[in-house]
This record gives C-alpha cells, structure tokens and sequence, in this order.
C-alpha cells in the first residue's frame, strides 16, 4: 500500500487544503508577531498522583497572578505565557518535566512545585540544563545546601523555619511533652529533625516520634504508639489520604481524655474542616501559612487576591463551596511569579542566555515589603541559602471555622545559614 | 496503652482488613478457578466500584444511609457489566490463553485507570458512611461502621457460598470448573459461564470497595494495594479454591492488622510475602488447592 504512494503527485485538493493551512496559520501567526516575543514561563505542576489537590490550586492561583502581571504590562513590556506540565507529583517524572519543559518547550525558567521528594528529584537535572527552578516547597532542602545555584525558593517559607519559630509558643501554651505524627519522607524528616530540635532548646521533650508513609490509607494502626501521658500531639500528612487520617484520629480518641492537638494545614488542605467526623477538632490548634478563613485585620492585598484567584470568605471555590483551596500554601505561587517579573525586570532578562543574570538579580533581593505581590505578608530573603522568611501564623478551630490567635515575627524564624550558593559556580 | 487494649485494637482493624480482603480474594480465585484466568484489572475493578459509589452518593438526592445502599447494589452491577463486557471483546477474542490474557488485563488496568482519572478526576473524596456511630471502649473509641463492614461481608461471601453450592447457576460454573470440554458436551453454554463468572468476580471486588469507602476515599490510584494483598491470599490459599481463600484472607488480614500496630507496616507486608514464597516453594498449588 505504501509502495503506491511513493512517487505519487500530490493531488489537486490535497495542493489545496495545504496552501489553506498556510495561509491560516499565517492569520493566527501575524498578530503575535506583531508584539514582542513572550515570555515563556514553565510551570512543573502536580496535576495528577498524591497532590494533586493542590496541583489544581496551584494552577488556578498561577493563571490568576499571570492575569494580573499581563494587565499591568507583563515582564518588561512582554506578554508571559505559562506552560504546564503534569509531573503526576513522581520524582522521576518530575525529572522529565523540567527536560521537556526546557528542551521542547524552549521556556525561560521553571516554577512551580511543591511536595519535596519531587523537587529534590528535578532539582539536579535543572541544574545540569541551568535553568532557573522556584520552588514552593517548603523543606528545608533548599536552604540546607541540597541543591544548587539554579534552585531557589523566594515565595515560602521553609520548614525549618516554620517550626522553629512556633515551638515556643507550642511549649507555652499547649504543653511539653510532645509526640510527632508525620509522612516518612524528606519533607517529614524536615518536620521531625527541626521541631525536635526546637521543644529540646526551649526546654520540652519529644517523647514519640511516628513515621507514617505518605501513601498510606488506614492509620488507626499508627495511633496506639502516641504514649498516654503525651501533652500535645502534632501531627502533619499529606497525600489523598488526609482526611482518613485526621478522622481516624477522631474515632481513636472519641469522646475519651486527649491530649492537645497541633496540625500543619497540610493534615487538612483541601478539606472542609467542617466536614462529619471532625468536630473533635474545636478547639485544636493549626500552623497556618496563610489563613484560609478570612480574618478580621486582612489587608486589601489580600482581599484583591481572593477575588482574583476566586477564593471566597471561608476558603473555598467562588463557584463551588464544596472545592476548598490549599489556602495555606497556594499564595507562594503567586508571589514567586512577581518575584519572576522583578527579578527578570531587574536582571534585563532578554532570552535565555540571560538566565545567569536572573538567578543573579534574585539573590540580589533582600526585603519584600507586602504589596500586591507580598499578599501573605512581608518576606525577608537571603540571597546567600536563595530561602526567604516570613510570618506564620497559628489558628484555633472555633466553632468550625480557623481563627487566627498567633502571629510569629519574621525574626522567629531565622537561623544561621547553612550554605552559600553564591560562592557556588553556575 | 497496655497490652490488652493494644493487642484488642490489632485484632479488630485486623479482622476489618480480612473481611474486606476477603471479598477481593474471593472474587479473584472465582476467576482463575472456572476460567483459569489471571486477572491483574482486580484491583481497578476494586477501584470503579469506590468511584461509583462516590457518584451514587453524590448525585442521587437521597440521605446517606439510603444513597450508601444504592450505590451498594448499583456499583457492582455496572462493574459486573463493564467486566463482562471486556470478557466478551478482549479475553473470549484470545481464546484465554493463559500468557494473552495476563497482558490483555494488564491493558485493561491501565485503560480503566486512566479513564477514570481522565472522568473522576485526581482527587480523592469521600464517601458518607450509612451511619455515623462511635464505640468508646474506656481505653479508646472505634468506629461502629467498621463493624458493620465485617458483618456486611460476611453475609455477602455467605450468599457467594450458597449461590456456588446450592443453585443451578453455581453447579453449572463448578462444571465448567473441573472440565470445560465435558460441560460443553452436556450442552453448557461456555461463554456464558465465563462472562459471568468473569462480571461475578469484579462484582465482588466493587462489593468490597463500596464497604470500604466510607473509611478510606475513592481515589484513582487506589486498586494497587488490594491487588496485592489479593494475590497473596489467593496463591497462599490456593488459586481457584474459595475455602483456602477465606483462610488465608483470615491468616493475612489478621497477621497484617497484629504486626502492623506492633511492629510496622512495612514488616507485615514483609512476613505476608516472605509467606507466599515459602508456600510457592513447599507448597505450589497452595494450601487448599488441588494438585494442578
């Protein structure tokens, strides 16, 4: 069959229908043309696997920030595009992702991921590509010297910080003896080996510590090793399998003696915290890192973000209040892309031979007063770890619903660097 | 927690794990006994049958308890009819070559995963219990619906018992078991028997998913773990045997419940395995099963 076509003339409609497709593309081509070149942004996203709540946060608030920074002029005059690419939230897959989104894609820089095993993955190949990588990550893998100068995280905060900088308040107001409930893998660890660390320095004991891994489905198994004189239970976990797990925890304790309760948001991202089974959670306290219920003292930043990533009062979709946001997390995708904008603004980004100099303009940055670009508040970032600080908050669930009763400085947070990336090559 | 308690706690997630386990065994020796078919999709038929229920319960305006049992007997009629269907156009089409029909069904996981992905989305979501009910024992509360899913399986793999040993349909399939020639010759309708037997088995293990869910949630991914954990039982009890099944679902369900909360999950899934090898090895045709 295909020997018949070899040498065959193309036929009269065939001549057609191409000189037909040229000249549309022509039209649709022209326009673009006639502005600059955009921008191309990459963005590696988990859009599918264990986070994919918050891949399909991650997406709305990055569609709603790019709107944004296409109104008020784009990058430098340009128009920006952003390219996402599914990483089915899987190391290696992640590692492909970047390779794609560089090589197929021809995008300017990458942004965008979150759960660590994946950044950790995907970090090494974008530094052999050296492309710029923004993480929203939160472990501490970025100022702890895992990776490398194309790597930084400008938008949140790390872990470390996260924990060190509530634990006095922890001790203070809740209890000493402390167990830990947390996923078994880096972003954990981070949890473990830090927070640890702070209740030892102010004085409180970690008396158990409980691995669970991150794809778990049934975790009444795990409960039985909280020790009965434990003061407070904290406990982080994420995956598909949060909400089991913090219900679980509410049929295990019952209506019985508990102790105090502290959770990351990451235990409850994505669930109405309202739901049947979780009304034990009145009065339990939350690490916020961005209050999903909308507080009294909110800034109009703030506000004007809600709207426009279309987030309502309680933290959930506008348009469907069964579909709650990862309120606590999402902003940092958000804040990194007008990070992106001043950074490439700052750099005189023209193409990709500039990326150098964005990574440079980056490091570059120290204060981050809140503005429009700051929604969460104002940051603090130390060119030297490419890690940057700010507010954390803690929140009591009162009558279902998240209130803010904690602000940490940014200066809680702090501790002394552990790398210089700077003095790294590139 | 002391002993008693603890080791009280083990047993009851334990013995909740082997009822459910024992409805996706059940179902999977079913299919390799009368068909002689390995049916790696197990698990996402396991997985349809959470999703369904999801869509049952979400859409159907009734209150849970009512919307739970619909979608208890909705969910494994249309896995029952969606496997039937791939009996009929993917397995009966190669003749159900033992080598084909592994990778066919392999396909056939990939396929129904990511269909449901492409129509249910990534996310997991749950599903309402029938009832909201709490023990609290002194030393810890447990949930009441757990319970039930025990006694819901029971009576499901009793009826399953009753239908193989007692009616007309079951003697049939038990036939076309010992001798698919011979059946024929006495005017048996093979390819129906398959396609049942075929819908039966994935019926049973969206039966069991709809037990489970309002425990865990529906989600994509969510057909690996039992798949497992079925095959395990099924080559320690014995392929094609329903009695060394429920056996081995009542050993492994039990020992996996017990070690986890002692020592880790991950050693449970250890002894379980080490298990199956050491029956492969002493034991091949497992521990109920007839010499092959």
């Amino acid at each position: 069959m295909t020997r018949q076509l070899i040498g065959t003339a193309p036929s009269r409609r065939a001549v057609l229908k191409g000189a037909g497709a040229g000249l549309l593309a022509a039209g649709f081509v022209a326009p673009v043309w006639a502005q600059a070149a955009p921008i191309k942004l990459g963005f590696q996203l988990h859009r599918t696997g264990i986070g994919a709540a918050y891949g399909r946060w991650y997406e709305r608030t990055a569609q709603a920030a790019l709107k944004v920074v296409n109104e008020t002029g784009g990058i430098a005059g340009r128009p920006v595009e952003i390219i996402f690419e599914d990483d089915g939230t899987d190391p290696k897959r992640g590692a492909e992702v970047v390779e794609k989104l560089v090589s197929q894609h021809n995008c300017d820089l990458i942004f965008g991921p979150l759960f660590s095993h994946v950044v950790i993955g995907s970090a090494p190949r974008a530094g052999e590509l050296k492309v710029p990588y923004l993480v929203c990550s939160e472990g501490f893998h970025v100022a702890g010297g895992m990776l490398n100068r194309w790597s930084m995280q400008p938008g949140i905060t790390d872990v470390r910080a996260q924990v060190s900088s509530m634990a006095p308040w922890v001790l203070a107001n809740l209890g000493k003896k402390v167990t830990m409930v947390f996923p078994d893998y880096a972003f954990g660890h981070d949890h473990r080996d830090f927070f640890t660390a702070a209740v030892e320095a102010g004085g409180g004991q970690v008396i158990a510590k409980i691995a669970v891994p991150p794809t778990e489905t049934s975790f009444t198994r795990y409960l039985p090793q909280i020790p009965s004189d434990t003061e407070v239970l904290y406990h982080v976990m994420v995956g598909p399998a949060v909400l089991t797990f913090v219900k679980e925890l509410g049929e295990f304790y019952g209506t019985g003696a508990r102790p105090q309760i502290f959770g990351f948001i990451d235990s409850l991202e994505a669930v109405d915290i309202a739901a049947p089974g979780l009304e034990f959670l009145e009065g339990s306290h939350f690490w916020e890192g961005h209050c999903r219920a909308k507080q009294a003292d909110a800034s109009d930043h703030e506000t004007v973000y809600r709207a426009a990533v279309g987030v309502d009062d309680n933290g959930a979709s506008v348009s469907d209040a069964k579909d709650v946001s990862t309120y606590a997390h999402m902003f940092s995708v958000w804040e990194t892309l007008f990070i992106i904008k001043a950074g490439m603004e700052a750099a005189g980004y023209q193409s990709v031979a500039d990326r150098q100099k964005f990574v440079e303009a980056v490091e570059a940055m120290t204060d981050m007063p809140e503005s429009l670009a700051h929604v969460q508040g104002n940051k603090v970032f130390n060119g030297k770890t490419h890690q940057v600080f700010g507010h954390q908050f803690i929140s009591k669930v009162e009558g279902g619903k998240l209130m803010k009763v904690h602000t940490t400085r940014i200066e809680d947070g702090m501790y002394d660097d552990a790398v210089d990336y700077t003095s790294q090559s590139f | 927690m002391s002993f008693g308690p603890f080791l009280l706690l083990a047993v009851l997630e334990g013995t909740v794990m082997a009822a459910v386990l024992a409805l996706t065994s059940v179902g999977l020796s079913l299919v390799f006994g009368v068909m002689r078919v390995v049916n790696v999709a197990h698990g996402e038929f396991y997985m349809l049958g959470a999703i369904l229920a999801w869509f049952v319960t979400y859409y159907l305006p009734f209150p849970p308890a009512l919307a739970w049992v619909a979608a208890l007997i909705i969910a494994p009629l249309v896995v029952a009819a969606i496997a039937a269907l791939a009996d009929t156009f993917v397995l009966k089409r190669l003749n159900y070559a033992p080598e084909a029909t592994i990778v066919a069904t392999i396909g056939l996981l990939y396929m129904v995963q990511q269909a449901a992905l492409t129509i249910y989305g990534p996310d997991a979501r749950p599903v309402a219990a029938p009832f909201e009910w709490r023990i609290q024992l002194p030393w810890f509360g447990y949930s009441g619906y757990k319970l039930f899913v025990v006694g819901a399986a029971g009576v499901i793999l009793a009826a399953v018992w009753l239908f193989m040993t007692r009616s007309t349909a079951g003697l049939v399939m038990r036939a076309t078991q010992i001798d698919r020639d011979t059946a024929q010759c006495f005017g048996i309708n093979v390819d129906r028997v398959y396609a049942g037997t075929f819908a039966l088995g994935a019926a049973l293990a969206a039966a069991a998913a709809v037990l489970i869910v309002p425990i865990q949630q529906a989600h994509y991914l969510m057909g690996h773990d039992p798949l497992l954990l079925s095959f395990i039982v099924v080559i320690i009890g014995g392929l094609g045997s329903i009695r060394g099944t429920l056996v081995a679902a009542l050993v492994i369900g039990l020992s996996d419940g017990i070690i986890s909360m002692f020592f880790s999950p991950t050693l449970a899934k250890i002894i379980a395995t080490l298990l199956v090898a050491l029956v492969l090895v002493f034991r091949p045709q497992g521990l109920f099963g007839a010499r092959a």
